[in-house]
């Protein structure tokens, strides 16, 4: 499905904080666990993560050290903060609200029908 | 075709793209690396899934994202990266070079600044006796210019016959200078002492120039780095001067008189220390950030033609003459000096395949102003000179006018032909390389041969 550029924006922090909050990962390991999570539908242009990888990182919500991959490559591991899991904890609440406002509006609930189109 | 050419192109096509992605200026190396471990992890994965190479790689690219849209996302979130830094790169390839470099500039910059105290344990202190000023008046060239020279021979990478052609100027002028019998407070001491530093200066291009004079090309970039060097000097002495400002004003807020720290200690080392850490940074920066001088001279080319021509036709319109005053010919001299100076930053500057344009007609206008102006100081002058006889100083500057002159007079007629495209940019190019050599000549002259002839008086 094609997602609106802001709405993509908007919702990466949260889902990149998210996955974060599993386990420490790296750039192409959090866009294929975007890509398992949505079943296909979210998808990112790939390249787009790392600006907010680096965003988080300068917010101190997220740490990044450099590590290996299993071939040996240099790899940027990333790792969720406590600051990090505050935040996340916020802006869980705050799509709480806004997806159960969407819900609850009789223009949603038409369109959330499942019909298929 | 065979797994390993197969897996060469890929290679192949990953350095392309790398290539391409390191121009972008708010992509950083680090910020590669990680792209590039990105972009290698989903080629596996879609080589896994059976596609070949090639494919692969056109696929993961795609995925990446736009170049242009991705550089602009990366700039939106670091946009401090657009504002080229100098001497701060953390990353990338040469950094153990730069920092053997930086310890070597430093170490040079402090010996520089120790060099000017010297003297003092010989009891020829800053502050001290007449004795004591006119040495450092005749000797601080040479107290600090061999660091910088020594800095570019151990930059370059001289030979020891290089090396004792370097050392021969230096060693000339400290013997003329402190072995000459100068008359206490005579004109030749003092013009000496002017041009010695420019005599050394080109003996520092000797050095920068890794001991290539003889090439043109050397010699603009000498020319090029001089009036770097210079801009970088005059900003690192702004951030002194505010440091000494505070420096006085804070010790004077406890009662503390810190004159003597500031006049004995921290403006003569630091000056001697900014002379060698300007030309590092100069040296450092060259191909980081855009010149400052063509930049300085493209604003300033055409005020200062407009001055010119407003003087001309005030000239005319009030009819009086120039008064000669004792100042005049060297006030003329230094005006012909900045002319020759925004002439020969334009032509550093200029891509020398250019069809003529409107600079250069602005150009010719400066320097026919110029020329005329000087012809009627000239005039003035010689009637003086003619009634009153010669002085060192008259002589002195009266030389230094006739060689700008002739450079002047060269150039107008080179951009009169460049513009009517008789002759290619080439010719002044060349004109200006081939007359740096006639200033140090005059330079030496002054300081070996005027004691000479005048008497030392």
């Amino acid at each position: 499905m094609d997602i609106g550029k802001d709405l993509v924006a908007a919702s990466a922090t949260p889902l990149v904080l998210a996955i974060l909050s599993e386990g420490e990962s790296y750039g192409y390991a959090i866009i294929k666990r975007v890509d398992e999570l949505s079943r296909g539908e979210l998808q990112w242009t790939d390249g787009m993560l790392y600006p907010v990888l680096h965003r988080l990182e300068r917010n101190g919500l997220v740490e990044a050290t450099w590590g290996r991959s299993e071939s040996g490559r240099r790899r940027k591991y990333y790792r969720i903060t406590d600051d990090g899991s505050a935040e996340l904890a916020i802006q869980q609440q705050q799509w709480r609200v806004v997806n159960e406002t969407l819900r609850s509006t009789p223009f949603m609930s038409f369109q959330l029908a499942p019909q298929g189109i | 075709m065979s797994h390993e050419r197969s897996a060469q192109l890929l290679e192949d096509r990953i350095e392309e793209w790398q290539a391409w992605v390191r121009r972008r200026q708010a992509i950083d190396a680090t910020d590669l690396e990680e792209l590039e471990d990105h972009l290698r992890s989903q080629v596996a994965d879609l080589r896994e899934s059976g596609l070949d190479e090639e494919e692969a790689f056109l696929i993961a690219v795609k995925r990446l994202g736009e170049l242009d849209a991705l550089s602009r996302e990366f700039a939106r979130e670091h946009s401090e990266r657009l504002w080229k830094r100098l001497v701060v790169a953390e990353t990338g390839e040469g950094r153990s070079d730069r920092t053997r470099e930086a310890l070597a500039a430093v170490s040079l910059a402090i010996g520089a600044a120790l060099a000017v105290k010297v003297p003092e344990l010989f009891g020829l202190a800053l502050d001290g006796s007449a004795v004591a000023e006119s040495f450092y008046l005749r000797n601080v060239s040479l107290l600090v210019l061999p660091f910088l020279a020594g800095y570019f021979a151990w930059k370059r990478g001289l030979d020891t016959s290089d090396l004792l052609r370097l050392a021969l100027p230096f060693l000339a002028g400290a013997l003329a200078m402190n072995l000459y019998p100068f008359a206490p407070g005579g004109s030749t001491e003092i013009l000496a002492a002017l041009h010695l530093p420019m005599a050394l200066w080109f003996a520092v291009g000797f050095g920068y120039v890794g001991g290539a004079w003889r090439n043109h090309d050397q010699r603009m970039n000498f020319v090029r780095f001089s009036g770097e060097w210079f801009i970088y000097f005059v900003l690192i002495a702004l951030g002194g001067g505010v440091l000494m400002m505070f420096t006085l004003f804070i010790f004077g807020a406890i009662g503390f008189d810190a004159e003597w720290l500031l006049e004995s200690w921290i403006l003569p080392c630091g000056a001697a220390g900014a002379a060698i850490v300007a030309g590092w940074l100069v040296e450092a920066k060259q191909s980081v950030i855009e010149n400052m001088a063509p930049v300085l001279t493209l604003l300033f080319t055409p005020l200062f033609t407009l001055m010119l021509l407003a003087f001309i036709v005030t000239m005319i319109w009030t009819g009086s003459g120039i008064a000669v005053e004792r100042e005049v010919l060297i006030g003329f001299d230094l005006l012909l000096v900045l002319v020759v100076g925004l002439l020969l930053y334009s032509i550093s500057a200029r891509d020398p395949r250019a069809e003529p344009g409107p600079f250069d007609a602005l150009q010719l206008v400066l320097v026919i102003c110029a020329l005329l102006v000087d012809a009627l100081a000239l005039w003035a002058i010689l009637a003086r000179i003619s009634a009153f006889g010669f002085t060192p100083n008259r002589v002195a500057a009266l030389g230094e006018n006739l060689i700008l002159v002739v450079n002047l007079a060269g150039s107008a007629v080179l951009y009169a032909r460049f513009l009517r495209r008789k002759t290619g940019f080439a010719p002044l190019e060349r004109w200006q390389t081939a007359y740096l050599p006639v200033y140090a000549v005059w330079a030496w002259i002054v300081v070996l041969v005027f004691p000479l002839v005048f008497h030392f008086d």
